[in-house]
């Protein structure tokens, strides 16, 4: 008898007890017999020429592995987009911590006494550290025009429709840097050597990009390195593609010491030099009818993308898809830019460009409402897109969404409309001011346009001689629950227990490229191949005899099968979407497969006196496809919504001379457990046929919601316009006393 | 961990005697409950090669009261301040600063000394040792002073303390009277932050006239009697270059009755008394806008 | 003016250890490094983050500011020490059932907080929780399964 069905069900947390008991094994607790540690030498300097390094006395330098730009065997290019971003700098510097020279010796503290003194003479020139002065060109830093990369996509006449349109509202809007703040930082362990090649344990979230990095550093073929990923705690984006990075460092020492390197960042060290979020400005024009239908939307949106290229064109690019939202408009035209400046590279954060530009669009949404004199909830009524018709960039929508029922279960379950009267009445007087406010979304699920076609990925799944069957991926566990949910899909596919489910380490030896863990792809994209796989082994045993079919003992077919011929083994492919069009020149068509509709609200309180800003609570509603494990897919609401409420109301990136000014966690601030609110989440199921189960993406879905959700709820609170975040006590003080003068 | 600790020297003392010789040969610094001085390690940027450890003397530690004033031993952490039956009693501010530091791993070693020597100006302790007019016992071979906690500080990160010289206890005049008091600190975010602005203050108002004053003091309760005010104290923390008494705002208020025209004059009054600054953590404007408030609202 | 390292007898875990170290060297460290205990974490070294809470003299604290030279006599309480043998704490299964750990970096310092805040109040209101656990950030959960395991194991239940 087939046991019950996984999918749905919330088993324990396949590495719940390691987890728990401490026996988790992270990369810093890896030790290697001889290993030494590493450690980077950075740019003091946001850009300039480097004339001199000097060795100051004071440690046994004769002892002390040195690496410099000349020692690298290969390309000194950290492969990405672009080949702009060198591994350690050579003769120039771009950004303020960018790598120089690393170092290696067995005693990590006195390594730390020879970083200091290690003395740089660089001539400094002229930087940019503002979007205006990128995209002026006061001075050109990159390329020829400060420009990574930029689109330009639309449909209809937006200026016609302007000429005719009776209410027209502008507004701009800023975002400031995020930074992840996983609290395992970033490390690698390397071991590199003629014989045995190259072999990289770390933190990480896509083995095979460090993979196809390294193979590019040392000019080596990819079969001469390997990549493992070790337990990470939490990416969020952040080493998505960083530790390309910190991995070549780390081999590059293990090569020229010829003994094992372990090289892990402390937590200044993390916050200062590596990724972050990118900072946006968005114009909005947007023309409405008096009867709140949107007749055109023009949209300007920029992002800082740093000293280099990274994956800024792709940030732009999810960003500038995102930027109309869930809305249907005959006329729109959104400009998208991405631009240099001589910050350390931003990268990619959970939402990845759409947080950006959702926040701008649905805080306008809340002043176009106003201006045309109706309810907000109501603006979003009269423009949601309806299934058929089409998006901003072509796409006609398939999704049978009903966002009118998904944002009607929000205004129920948080009591909007009482509250929204209620405090209008009781802000009259007091020392505090309550607000309530929502914001509607989608999010696409996987890479953008033609991106899960170039990916091609693969999913492996074999037959072991006990009778389990393994899955070898290269998705990542993050925390997100990538093992636990690979082990339910599995299971019903194939009809066997999830206990008969072994999932295997990440590792570029033995597991197939099945993309980066990223794009909110792995349990829809990577998951639906699994989902395919299991039904081709399936296939492989009926074919071989030895299963009889459905209902049949797997793993007794397994057994049989290893005993007579060797493991089973079955992959498959991501193959492009029947029916899925994508100009990948005029950025237009199906930008996704499937997208995850939302509807958030947050309520807060506002402190007159001190002028904090407490979330007192938070409704998450979203439609899904399918729940695949629901305390899993509940977790990462939960921590998705907080990790917005920080970067609307807390977490401000402190910028002097292009550093970071408060990289510590004193002064860089995400909320504690007295902080946050009640988060509710709600789920709906419209099943997505590409998704296993019925499961669409949901993994970056919560970061795009709560920022505009609380900016319109201090908005209804105070009266105030805001129009940036993070919106801190600071800033609600300044527009308030400016109000009342 | 940036700090070579082959560079660093550390040895215990068991007894005040024993600390306060080693103090006296010069050159080291004491080291208490390690969470101010443990931060500087990690960034490699203590100040000293060399420390006494006095975590274990006895003669630091201990909360005890007289009918005249309570001793509190330097090394007292905010859980023992916390824990104190004599401390919840008469100095409900200490409790309201030590439940806002940190939490609870910090409140475990956190001392009521090493916060006081660590002199930040941000420090959550002081303002409410200032309020209720807290004296220090210093110590050192030379033998033992007492100097009033209000003239401790002199200016940023600067004491009067001499390098031979500890800390042994805060002695705090036993209360007395009616009083109306409040502790509100606003930090970055509601626990584990530096404070941003943070205030104290103890208010005695005139009883009605024929009516006894009542006995007892509560935090932020509103007092029985008048609106006029006998006695005032007001701290603020996070606006100077030290924590600071409100002197210039307490002389208005004091004998003067409560209303709008009074309370703006002491708000106009407290622009003398702080001098806030921009910082990674928030800007002058704020805080200049927020003491007014809290005093505001302490007064209302 | 002193010898540079020291010696000193202490228990771990309810074992009795003697380990040499410089005086300031980082608890934390000691443990990680001369115990092999590597599943107390560090995340910020600043006493911020919490993921390297043990129990010292059965108080919780912060391991990254305690300097080794406290331990001596001390009895220490760490992650590996919480689970009687393979017999999970029902703090920690209830973290399984719940979905309290999701990276898990946080976890081990979390669990040892729940567990301190049970041991002082058996029946902790969600207020009391709150604090209790202020000193232990999570990035990944929004802290809300944590609170339902901690909930979860003062009733004495695997879930809700």
């Amino acid at each position: 008898m087939p046991p019950d069905p996984a999918i749905g069900r919330a088993i324990p947390r396949r590495e719940g007890v390691a987890k728990v008991t401490g026996r988790a094994r992270y990369i810093d607790d890896l030790t290697l017999p001889g290993m030494l540690h590493g450690l980077t030498v950075r740019s003091p300097v946001a850009r300039g020429i480097i004339h001199d390094i000097r060795y100051k006395p004071g440690v046994p330098w004769d002892e002390i592995t040195i690496v410099t730009a000349a020692d690298i065997p290969g390309q000194n290019v950290v492969a990405l987009i672009l080949e702009d971003q060198p591994y350690l700098a050579d003769g120039r510097v771009n950004h303020p911590e960018e790598p120089i020279l690393l170092l290696a010796h067995h005693d990590k503290h006195m390594l730390e006494e020879a970083r200091r003194l290690v003395e740089f003479d660089i001539e400094p020139l002229k930087p940019v550290f503002s979007v205006d002065d990128a995209l002026s060109g006061e001075p050109v830093i990159w390329g020829d025009d400060n420009l990574f990369k930029s689109y330009l996509v639309g449909r209809g006449d937006v200026e016609t429709a302007f000429i005719e349109a009776s209410i027209v509202v502008e507004g701009e809007y800023e975002t400031g840097a995020q930074e992840q703040l996983y609290i395992e930082p970033n490390g690698m362990l390397a071991v590199a050597n003629e014989e045995s090649g190259l072999t990289v344990w770390g933190s990480m979230q896509c083995p095979f990009y460090i993979h196809k990095s390294l193979a590019g550093l040392f000019a080596w073929p990819l079969e001469r390195i390997r990549v493992v990923q070790m337990e990470t705690g939490g990416g969020f984006g952040g080493k998505e593609e960083y530790p390309s990075v910190i991995a070549g460092h780390a081999a590059l020492l293990a090569w020229k010491s010829g003994r094992p390197v372990k090289l892990v960042y402390d937590r200044a060290e993390d916050m200062v030099a590596t990724t972050k979020r990118h900072p946006s400005r968005t114009r909005h024009r947007t023309a409405v009818s008096r009867d709140g239908r949107l007749l055109a939307m023009d949209i300007d949106f920029v992002i800082d993308g740093g000293a280099y290229c990274t994956l800024s064109p792709v940030v732009l690019s999810r960003g500038t898809i995102h930027a109309s939202g869930p809305y249907f408009c005959p006329n729109v035209r959104i400009r998208g830019r991405a631009v240099a400046t001589n910050v350390p590279p931003h990268g990619a954060f959970r939402g990845f460009g759409a947080p950006q530009s959702i926040f701008a669009l649905e805080r306008h949404m809340d002043r176009v409402a106003a201006a045309v004199g109706i309810e907000p909830d109501e603006l979003r009524r009269r423009n949601f897109i309806r299934p058929g018709q089409v998006s901003a960039v072509g796409q006609v929508m398939r999704d049978q969404v009903d966002m009118d029922a998904i944002l009607a279960r929000a205004l129920e379950l948080s009591a909007y409309h009482d509250k929204r009267e209620r405090f209008a009445r009781e802000n009259q007087s007091g020392r505090t001011r309550r607000g309530i406010g929502l914001a509607t979304f989608m999010h696409g699920a996987g890479f953008t346009g033609s991106g899960e076609d170039l990916l091609a990925s693969v999913v492996t799944v074999e037959g072991t001689a006990e009778g389990r069957v393994r899955v070898l991926s290269a998705s990542t566990e993050i925390g997100q629950g990538t093992n636990t949910i690979f082990a339910q899909i599995a299971a019903d596919a194939l009809g066997i227990d999830p206990d008969d489910i072994e999932v295997a380490q990440p590792d570029t030896a033995i597991v197939p490229n099945s993309g980066p863990t990223v794009a909110s792809r792995t349990c829809m994209v990577v998951g639906k191949l699994l989902e395919t796989a299991c039904r081709s082994l399936l296939k492989v045993l009926v074919d071989s005899g030895h299963l009889s079919g459905a209902g049949g003992d797997v793993r007794a077919a397994c057994r049989a099968y290893f005993q007579e011929r060797g493991a089973p083994r079955a992959s498959s492919q991501y193959v492009p979407r029947v029916g899925a069009r994508w100009d990948d020149e005029r950025y237009e068509g199906d930008a996704y497969g499937s997208y995850a509709w939302a509807a958030y609200v947050a309520e807060v309180t506002v402190d007159l006196d001190t002028y904090e800003i407490r979330v007192d609570d938070f409704v998450a509603v979203q439609e899904v496809g399918r729940v695949i494990h629901p305390v899993l897919a509940t977790g990462q609401i939960e921590g998705g919504v907080a990790q917005a409420i920080g970067w609307a109301l807390y977490e401000d990136v402190v910028w002097r001379e292009g550093r970071m000014a408060n990289a510590q966690m004193t002064n860089y601030i995400m909320p504690t457990s007295v902080d946050l609110p009640t988060i509710r989440v709600h789920f709906e199921e419209v099943p997505y046929e590409g998704g296993p189960g019925g499961a669409k993406g949901i993994g970056e879905l919560p970061m795009d919601g709560p920022a505009p959700a609380i900016a319109n709820a201090v908005a209804h609170a105070t009266g105030v316009d805001v129009r940036r975040v993070p919106f801190t006590p600071e800033a609600l003080a300044q527009l308030l006393e400016v109000a009342r003068v | 961990m940036r700090s070579w600790l082959a560079q660093h020297e550390m040895r215990s003392a068991k007894t005040l005697d024993e600390a306060l010789m080693i103090l006296a040969a010069g050159d080291v610094a004491p080291f208490a409950g390690g969470t101010d001085l443990m931060v500087l390690l990690e960034a490699g940027k203590l100040p000293k090669r060399r420390f006494l450890d006095v975590w274990r003397v006895p003669e630091l530690r201990g909360i005890t009261a007289t009918d005249d004033e309570t001793v509190i031993g330097a090394l007292s952490t905010y859980t023992d301040l916390l824990e104190s039956s004599i401390v919840a009693a008469a100095y409900p501010l200490l409790c309201a600063a030590a439940r806002e530091t940190g939490a609870v791993a910090i409140q475990n070693r956190g001392t009521v000394g090493g916060n006081i020597a660590n002199a930040s100006p941000a420090a959550d302790l002081p303002p409410a040792l200032l309020v209720y007019d807290a004296e220090l016992e210093l110590a050192s071979v030379r033998g033992t002073r007492r100097v009033p906690y209000h003239a401790f500080h002199s200016g940023y990160k600067k004491m009067d303390l001499a390098p031979d010289e500890l800390i042994v206890s805060v002695r705090l005049p036993r209360p007395s009277g009616a009083q109306r008091q409040s502790y509100r600190k606003v930090g970055t975010r509601r626990a584990q932050a530096i404070s941003k602005i943070c205030f104290a203050g103890v208010v005695e108002f005139l009883p009605h006239a024929g009516l006894p004053p009542e006995e007892g003091s509560r935090t932020s309760a509103t007092g029985g009697g008048s609106r006029t005010i006998r006695q005032i104290r007001i701290a603020f923390g996070s606006v100077a270059p030290t924590v600071v008494r409100a002197r210039a705002a307490e002389a208005v208020l004091r004998g003067r009755t409560v209303d709008p025209q009074t309370i703006a004059e002491a708000r106009r009054a407290l622009v003398e008394d702080i001098a806030p600054i921009d910082d990674l953590r928030s800007t002058a404007n704020y805080r200049l806008t927020v003491a007014g408030n809290l005093l505001e609202e302490f007064l209302s | 003016m002193s010898e540079p390292l020291v010696r000193l007898r202490f228990r771990v875990n309810g074992r009795a250890v003697d380990v040499e170290a410089h005086p300031m060297a980082r608890l934390l460290d000691v443990l990680r490094t001369q115990l092999h205990l590597t599943g107390t974490k560090e995340g910020c070294g600043e006493g911020e983050c919490g993921a390297c809470s043990v129990l010292l003299d059965g108080r919780l604290v912060n391991s990254c500011l305690v300097p080794f030279i406290h331990a001596g006599g001390a009895a220490l309480v760490t992650i590996e020490g919480v689970a009687d043998g393979d017999r999970l704490h029902a703090v920690q299964r209830a973290f399984i059932a719940c979905g309290g750990a999701q990276c898990g970096i946080c976890t081990p310092g979390m669990v040892l907080a729940a567990t301190d805040l049970l041991s002082r109040n058996p029946a902790p209101s969600s207020d009391d929780i709150r604090v209790a656990l202020a000193g232990n950030l999570c990035r990944c959960t929004g802290y809300m399964r944590i609170f339902e395991a901690v909930v979860s194991a003062m009733r004495g239940g695997e879930a809700t």
